[in-house]
């Protein structure tokens, strides 16, 4: 049977506020663990919330970015239930009168078309505190230094139907809210995290089938793979005649298995109802001016940008303009090595590669835009080939050394384009290769021609001690041969 | 409207109470009594009124974004029952 597949998000974005959502303690993340909980964050009796003016300010500029109606009066209520983590006994959230009401965002499809995802809303809530399970005498450890941070949930509704395009939201939602500033989208550090919806229907059937939620994933791999898994889950329940139970299931990534958490008999039932200690928050007309002036470029306009400004194709714009520190590594490498097109398959390839690999960030890369500009400027002008250059970054990333010509320089890396030169080499080379070029000159197929022809360049090379310029050597060979 | 034994015993386990069966028979009959209130005050006609959020008429006040409190882990954990490496211990919990 064939299936159609439907995916909700719900997002938890980590506000990049200074404080607290409801007092004046530090959000700094890494500190000693309670230090930053004080009595409001503890639960204190007596203590009163007062909230933090920032966390409304982020909740607008997201809400603007994406065509979301800012609701002018919004009201907080309490959710109810008892866990270590949460002092209170109830999480301070928004249900009826969010702040951030219905809205959209447009993802690229693979096949080059925009789809648009609609936004429920979202609302402005506080974090809960970290429980510690690793053994304290058969205890559980509490860390409240998170309780009381900011955040919105983005809730969507379920518009995405593979697990492509609930990845590309989230990677546009990512883009968006690193954009604009309001949270540091670090996922190691659970700035964000998803919740994903999943449900199967008969093809086209317009009848929804019964959903399960898969709560917090912290990665896009993991979101992609957990919907994989979750969506395989269901196929073979439902293809064997089998029910889908409405609960919560956890993810482990590294075992690519699923559990239940709680099925929906279960559930909780959060007792919602407005907080007495909160009244309700106005926002007038200026608020919401002053925060739209105060947008910044966000990933489709720079992706346009990119495209009308540097020639980039749409593929690579849309990614390079994703995120916002990857963009702006972008430009400060094109500012230095002029070659956009250059600087952007360095920047996709060996860049990312490399701090995929060492699980770092774009702000964390050893090597800087100027860097990696003059180290483009090499290759464009051929001083270096591109195996040359693989050794230069090399160097430059290891911190060898933080000058491209001094490392070109040291090492030797200086390609021979000078092609008297060259031809000499070719010559010497052909002459003690007599039965390849017999065979290469026998030879009528052009594909078979093209790989003998790289025959030649392994001793070329060898005869330049590496530093011949393999473009034109490959030039020098085919008029040489005929 | 009238509240049942199990429809005690469930928001007795929410809120974590404990409930003897004697108890729950003396609640039935309290909290009937104050479902029974709600009762009268749900025929009121409420179409044209706006839900209320607080009874006061004011709006919040909101607070500029500016670190206010200083770290007090030491006093705070001097009432706990019990920590560890700056954690505050509770019963383990299970996932």
């Amino acid at each position: 049977m064939q299936w159609d597949i439907v995916i909700g998000l719900e997002i938890h974005v980590q506000l990049a506020t200074r404080t607290k959502i409801f007092s004046g303690s530090s959000t700094a993340y890494g500190a000693e663990p309670n230090t930053q909980a004080n009595a409001v964050d503890l639960a204190m009796p007596g203590t009163l919330p007062v909230p933090n003016e920032q966390a409304f300010r982020y909740a607008v500029m997201f809400g603007l970015a994406v065509n979301a109606e800012i609701e002018r009066r919004s009201v907080f209520e309490r959710k109810n239930y008892f866990y270590p983590d949460l002092p209170k006994g109830y999480q301070t959230t928004q249900l009826e009168r969010p702040i951030v009401g219905p809205g959209y965002v447009g993802i690229d499809l693979e096949n080059g078309e925009t789809k648009r995802v609609r936004i429920h809303h979202a609302h402005l809530e506080e974090d809960a505190g970290k429980s510690l399970h690793e053994d304290f005498h058969g205890m559980t450890g509490v860390d409240l230094n998170r309780a009381g941070t900011p955040l919105i949930e983005v809730v969507t509704e379920p518009d995405m139907n593979n697990a492509a395009e609930a990845v590309a939201f989230a990677r546009k939602l990512h883009g968006i809210v690193t954009s604009l500033g309001i949270c540091d989208g670090d996922m190691s550090q659970g700035s964000m995290r998803f919740d994903v919806n999943i449900s199967l229907k008969p093809k086209g059937s317009d009848k929804l089938g019964t959903r399960t939620e898969t709560k917090n994933l912290n990665s896009f791999r993991f979101m992609e793979q957990a919907i994989a898994h979750e969506v395989e889950r269901q196929m073979d329940i439902l293809e064997d005649g089998g029910t889908i139970t409405q609960e919560t299931r956890l993810y482990n990534g590294d075992r690519d298995e699923s559990r239940s958490m709680r099925t929906k008999e279960e559930a909780n039932d959060y007792r919602y109802f407005p907080c007495p200690d909160l009244l309700p928050v106005e926002i007038d007309e200026a608020f919401i001016e002053e925060a739209r002036a105060s947008l910044p470029e966000l990933p489709d306009a720079r992706k346009a940008r990119f495209m009308e400004q540097y020639g980039l194709n749409d593929y690579d714009a849309s990614l390079l303009a994703s995120d916002s520190r990857l963009a702006a590594f972008f430009e400060e490498t094109v500012k230095h090595g002029k070659d956009a097109k250059l600087a952007a398959n360095w920047i996709q390839g060996e860049f990312s590669a490399r701090l995929n690999a060492e699980g770092k960030s774009v702000a964390q890369s050893p090597v800087s835009g100027k860097q990696l500009g003059d180290l483009v400027v090499r290759i464009a002008d051929n001083t270096i080939s591109s195996a040359g250059a693989k050794k230069v970054f090399e160097a430059l990333w290891t911190g060898e050394n933080d000058d491209v010509d001094a490392i070109i320089e040291a090492k030797g890396l200086k390609q021979v384009s000078d092609t008297g030169e060259l031809e000499k080499m070719v010559d010497e080379v052909l002459a003690e290769m007599p039965d390849q070029v017999a065979q290469y000159q026998q030879e009528e197929d052009p594909k078979k021609r093209k790989k003998m022809l790289g025959g030649f360049m392994g001793p070329l090379m060898k005869a330049s001690k590496g530093q011949g310029n393999p473009k034109l050597f490959n030039e020098i060979l085919q008029k040489k041969l005929g | 409207m009238t509240i049942s034994r199990t429809d005690i015993e469930k928001v007795a386990v929410l809120a974590r109470i404990q409930v003897d069966e004697a108890q729950v028979s003396a609640l039935e009959n309290d909290l009937g009594n104050i479902l029974d209130l709600v009762d009268q005050l749900s025929a009121a006609d409420t179409d044209s009124v706006e839900p209320l959020a607080h009874p006061l008429d004011a709006v919040q006040r909101l607070r500029p974004d500016e670190v206010t409190e200083s770290d007090q882990r030491e006093a705070f954990q001097a009432i706990a029952p019990a920590t560890e490496n700056g954690l505050y211990l509770v019963p383990r919990v299970i996932e």
